[in-house]
């Protein structure tokens, strides 16, 4: 008995920073949005539309533990990954701004910040859904395992 | 069970509170920022090329960054223009550009080259009154507003000319620059008394211009 709950508990942690981390991006997004007034460009919101909702879902998610979360919040994390992959690609000038969706309004290769000459805003969005992914699929591999 | 809940509420609380000191710390900042900036270079103000209206020794100094395709920047216009009369020879207004969408410096160089022909007044009213003609969010085209432009008796042709003079980019990328600096990001931003205008809306502006009077 001991065992079981020790994985359930584990579970629990891993999908608490998946939570922690969806909660920390919402929230730094809205800083740069509204406190710090960076205009979001169009690939920016699609992320954004993925990365809130984790915020509620991974939440039910977490109370009590539902060991099938990767199910469906797996869709938002793998869509929004993707846009965040063609976000930095248009960063890193592998793809040219010409070919994104971003014809007005801000262009989405604008670098609001570069800290270290790597870190800007679609790094960040980048590394959150990551990881959310990588958390996400080790929990559903233990609760197969069971 | 409870624990796990208090971890992640106290989480959730505790990140919010961040955010909300943060928002307040960042903004002290920028304040301070801009102050101090307005202490060392009064110039990001106003350029020597800068359009103002009023008395040049008014009590109260208003520098506006605007678009002449922002639709808020045309609803305040009359606004602004209400308390200066209501005020008159104690405010001055000063007109920066920020052309932020899309084809809009374009409509300033109009504007700067109607200025040439002293109607810049009646050139940047008619391109207000005119906006949902010409700059409608579906099909923005600036072109349309040369069919107003004899209306107003400028000489067009030799509008069209001084439109194509090199010193009308410098001015816009100068006041853009400016723009950047006092971190102004939307139109219109205000600054009275250099004092940037906090909470946007007509109440709070005609606060603060009513504070500095």
């Amino acid at each position: 008995m001991s065992k079981d709950e020790k994985i359930v508990s584990s579970s629990w942690v891993l999908l608490f920073f998946a939570w922690l981390i969806s909660i920390i991006a919402t929230l730094g997004s809205l800083f740069f949005s509204e406190v710090m007034e960076f205009p979001p460009c169009t690939l920016c919101w699609y992320q954004r539309i993925m990365m809130y909702p984790l915020v509620l879902i991974l939440f039910v998610g977490l109370f009590p533990l539902d060991k099938t979360v990767f199910r469906y919040a797996t869709p938002l994390v793998v869509v929004g990954f993707f846009f965040a992959v063609y976000h930095n690609l248009l960063h890193f000038k592998i793809i040219p701004e010409s070919a994104s969706p971003c014809s007005q309004g801000v262009a989405c290769s604008t670098k609001y910040i570069d800290i270290f000459g790597f870190i800007t805003i679609p790094m960040l969005s980048f590394v959150s859904f990551s990881v959310i992914t990588i958390l996400l699929y080790i929990i559903k591999n233990k609760e197969e395992k069971n | 069970m409870s624990n796990q809940l208090r971890i992640v509420a106290f989480t959730a609380i505790s990140l919010v509170i961040i955010f909300f000191v943060g928002s307040y710390a960042y903004k002290s900042y920028k304040n301070s920022e801009i102050k101090k900036m307005a202490r060392e270079d009064k110039t990001l103000f106003e350029r020597e090329y800068s359009y103002s209206v009023g008395s040049k020794d008014a009590k109260v100094h208003i520098v506006e960054f605007f678009d002449p395709a922002c639709e808020t920047c045309a609803a305040f216009h009359p606004f602004i223009k209400d308390i200066m009369k209501k005020n008159e020879g104690k405010i001055r207004l000063t007109y920066r550009y920020a052309p932020y969408h899309q084809g809009s410096d374009y409509v300033v160089k109009i504007l700067e080259a109607a200025r040439k022909q002293g109607k810049f007044m009646e050139t940047l009213e008619m391109m207000f009154a005119t906006q949902k003609y010409w700059a409608s969010h579906h099909n923005p085209n600036p072109k349309l507003l040369w069919q107003f432009l004899p209306r107003l008796g400028l000489d067009v042709d030799k509008l069209a000319q001084d439109m194509q003079d090199p010193k009308l980019d410098k001015i816009i990328a100068q006041d853009l620059n400016d723009a950047k600096k006092l971190g102004v990001t939307k139109t219109p931003s205000y600054f009275v008394n250099t004092k940037p205008l906090q909470t946007f809306g007509y109440e709070p502006l005609k606060k603060l211009i009513y504070s500095e009077l």
